[in-house]
């Protein structure tokens, strides 16, 4: 069966290679073989899952080498993969996920010239992730890291013709590389380390090395995973990263590409669990970045903006309970997968809702759109009410666990991450519950495009624009399909996974379990979370419920207008980042001008004008020769006749 | 009759030579002026030879007036075809190796 392993990743590379390098030619049929490959993919996978089922909980990690990739003294790295529940899980979230985008953009991407490419960066995108969750080592799985780093700027940067995407794509490269160049540190680390960077030897003796050094490879890899997973204080790209296609969002910045720092973190357990320090300050990350992305997505009028500081806020949670320790393993990885369909299911309905009103993204010119998509607003609203834990689906099961285990932390700081984790809750179900209103209730508030009747309607153009008023309509079954499927996964997962602690059996022997006791029992906390988010909803209902909304948004608080801002993170990266390197830049530009090329030059300056005053010497005349000559032989004698005499 | 009086006269010659080397400018004359300095040193390797009883000086007397006859040859060539080209024997007309 472990051989079967290789092709998880080789048939999407296959699909990228060929769609990338076959040419127009493949136009036709691209899409197709895209999608099918990436179903090849999902299909392996169920197979070595029904495989690996089969099995004792002992002998469920399989191993495949491939070939050694680098060899150098005691440097050895393989090109080898490790197949185990916790690898299994992701593969299934990043095929199966993955070929329903697929089959989603086949629909979404039908009137786009470029939509072969597309499938080709999204299979090189599905092939780059599987790596990364299926290598041995940590350098494989920066090899895969680096893979989804690329495909996601390509992917961001689709439409590169728009100047905003273009930039976006950028931003979301070197944020990243920011992340990434903790993860190489890191490896580096562990090699002085250990000796090895394989996963095995590695997470076998973490408790053999020093605190110290564990700690500062947590720190390393909590910076790599801030920058892949977008947390605080690296979550900058996500919002611009918007500006990529809807089904790229559910993809790459929903889903699975996201969430590779919370795989990060959860492999790398065994390190984490010997650095307090480290498993500290990831918790204290997850909460911020949990309330961060969750105001954040409060202000938003951009449905797709709303929806990434959703995301932004939910891996916090995941990152949360990464940082609990074996408490919050599971729970972090459960929630993963649930949050896996729900937000993948939520963007794709954004994206169909988008679809049937011209590519409009503002929240305040929708409204009443449940009588135009009933399918669309069914299977979003049921992702809503899996996100905000609605009893019963699947963010609740999940969700729920990780704001038990906060609070099992004990002592002040399981108040304060509980606390954080609690007051999350209620914020996610104050700005999903504001989505769902402006987008599907109320008035309608779309009308035509504002610039149809001043221009004059000789031009044709213009008449074309007039008639492009928003028609809102239901999407094509090819979008609609992918919808009802992972609204199915919203709504039972969580059940499925939790009832019966199913979830928790799977992947307890890879990532280990301790059961944590809130301080004030598991049923408080539950119904706390229930109180918070019924007055979260209460709240937005009230505020976008009961009122018409008005389409211009108003100036709003201080507090709206800095969310909106996205909690300045823009300007203070400006303010600290950009204008410090600019005067960092500028004043090792002038030390160049004035000290490096001072010296340079006076030197050049010096021996010239010492070179001219010499060269006067040359005079041409035989007799002036002779002097120096004659002087010279006299000086050497005179000298020594001196030196004997001393 | 006392050998150091030899040295003092190969000084003078040695000095005479020198000065005219530095001071004249005509070719032939500069040239005899080597002469004599190159003579001057001959005289005194036979003093230092007669005064310390080895044949040694008196030897490398013969390489020099060796070497002066070979550079004697040559010099003179040389001077005759710079004449011929320059229609004067004077060292500073021939100037042209400088920058």
């Amino acid at each position: 069966m472990e051989n079967l392993i290789a092709l998880l990743v080789g048939a999407p590379l296959l699909g990228a290679a060929v769609l990338l390098c076959g040419g127009r030619r493949l136009d036709k049929a691209g899409h197709w073989l895209g999608t099918l490959l990436a179903a090849v993919s999902f299909g392996i996978g169920v197979a070595l899952f029904a495989d690996m089922l089969g099995r004792g909980a002992e002998d469920r990690t399989l191993y495949q080498h491939l070939f050694s990739w680098v060899s150098v003294g005691s440097f050895q790295a393989d090109f080898a993969f490790r197949l185990d529940q916790l690898s299994m899980t992701f593969v299934l979230l990043i095929s199966g996920v993955g070929t329903l985008i697929h089959v989603y953009s086949i629909g979404y991407m039908e009137h786009d010239e470029r939509r072969r490419r597309f499938f080709g960066y999204l299979n090189l995108f599905v092939a780059a992730m599987l790596l990364l969750v299926l290598a041995d080592n940590y350098l494989l799985l920066y090899f895969g890291w680096e893979g989804v780093g690329l495909a996601s700027y390509l992917l961001i940067g689709f439409w590169q013709h728009k100047p905003s995407a273009a930039t976006a794509a950028k931003k979301a490269f070197l944020v990243n590389r920011v992340g990434d160049i903790g993860l190489s540190i890191a490896i580096m680390l562990m090699f002085t380390t250990f000796g090895t960077f394989a996963f095995g030897p590695v997470l076998a003796n973490a408790d053999k090395a020093s605190e110290g050094t564990l700690t500062a490879i947590g720190l390393m890899l909590l910076l790599a995973a801030c920058g892949k997973s977008a947390q605080v204080p690296l979550q900058s790209w996500l919002g611009d990263a918007m500006e990529g296609p809807t089904p790229v969002s559910a993809l790459i910045h929903a889903a699975t590409m996201v969430t590779a720092g919370v795989y990060l973190i959860v492999r790398s357990g065994a390190i984490f669990n010997a650095a307090p320090d480290a498993q500290l300050v990831v918790t204290v990350v997850g909460a911020v970045t949990l309330l961060f992305g969750a105001i954040v997505g409060c202000a938003k009028d951009d449905i797709k903006k709303a929806l990434a500081g959703s995301t932004m806020s939910q891996i916090g949670y995941m990152v949360l309970a990464a940082g609990l320790g074996p408490v919050g393993y599971v729970f972090a990885i459960m929630h993963l997968v649930t949050h896996g369909f729900f937000k993948a299911g939520l963007f794709l309905g954004a994206g169909s809702v988008m679809h049937g009103m011209n590519d409009e993204v503002d929240m305040r010119k929708y409204g009443g759109l449940r009588r135009y998509m009933p399918v669309t607003f069914v299977t979003f609203g049921l992702g809503y009410l899996a996100i905000i834990g609605f009893p019963g689906l699947s963010g609740f099961f999940s969700k729920d666990k990780i704001i038990e285990a906060a609070f099992a932390k004990g002592g002040t700081e399981g108040w304060i991450l509980g606390g954080a984790a609690l007051l999350g809750a209620g914020i996610t179900a104050f700005y999903m519950t504001r989505v769902m209103l402006l987008t599907f209730f109320g008035e309608k508030r779309w009308q035509p495009a504002p610039d149809a009747d001043q221009v004059p309607s000789a031009e044709p153009a213009a008449e074309h624009r007039a008639g492009r008023m928003p028609h809102p309509h239901e999407s094509p079954k090819s979008m609609t399909i992918p919808m009802i499927v992972l609204a199915f996964g919203s709504v039972f997962a969580g059940a499925f996974f939790g009832l019966g602690d199913r979830f928790l059996n799977w992947l307890e022997p890879v990532t280990g379990y301790e059961h944590g006791n809130p301080p004030v029992g598991a049923l408080t906390v539950t119904l706390s979370t229930m109180v918070v988010l019924a007055v979260g909803v209460a709240i937005a209902w009230s505020m976008y419920g009961r009122k018409p909304v008005p389409v211009v948004a108003p100036r709003g608080s201080f507090l709206t207008r800095a969310a909106r801002r996205d909690l300045f993170q823009d300007d203070f990266n400006h303010v600290v980042l950009v204008r410090g390197g600019e005067h960092l830049t500028r004043s090792l530009v002038y030390v160049d001008h004035s000290l490096v090329d001072g010296v340079v030059n006076g030197t050049a300056a010096s021996v010239g004008g010492l070179s001219g005053r010499l060269r006067k010497l040359q005079n041409g005349y035989a007799r002036s020769y002779a002097v120096s000559m004659f002087g010279g032989t006299v000086v050497l004698i005179a000298a020594t006749l001196l030196m004997r005499a001393v | 009759m006392n050998p150091v009086n030899y040295l003092y006269l190969a000084a003078l010659l040695f000095t005479i030579g020198a000065a005219g080397v530095l001071i004249r400018r005509n070719a032939i004359v500069l040239f005899m002026c080597v002469e004599l300095m190159l003579n001057a040193c001959n005289l005194a390797f036979v003093a230092f030879s007669r005064m310390h009883g080895n044949l040694d000086g008196q030897i490398i007397a013969f390489f020099t007036m060796v070497v002066a006859a070979a550079e004697v040859v040559v010099g003179l060539a040389i001077i005759v075809s710079l004449f011929r080209t320059r229609h004067s024997a004077s060292v500073d007309d021939a100037s042209l190796m400088k920058l």
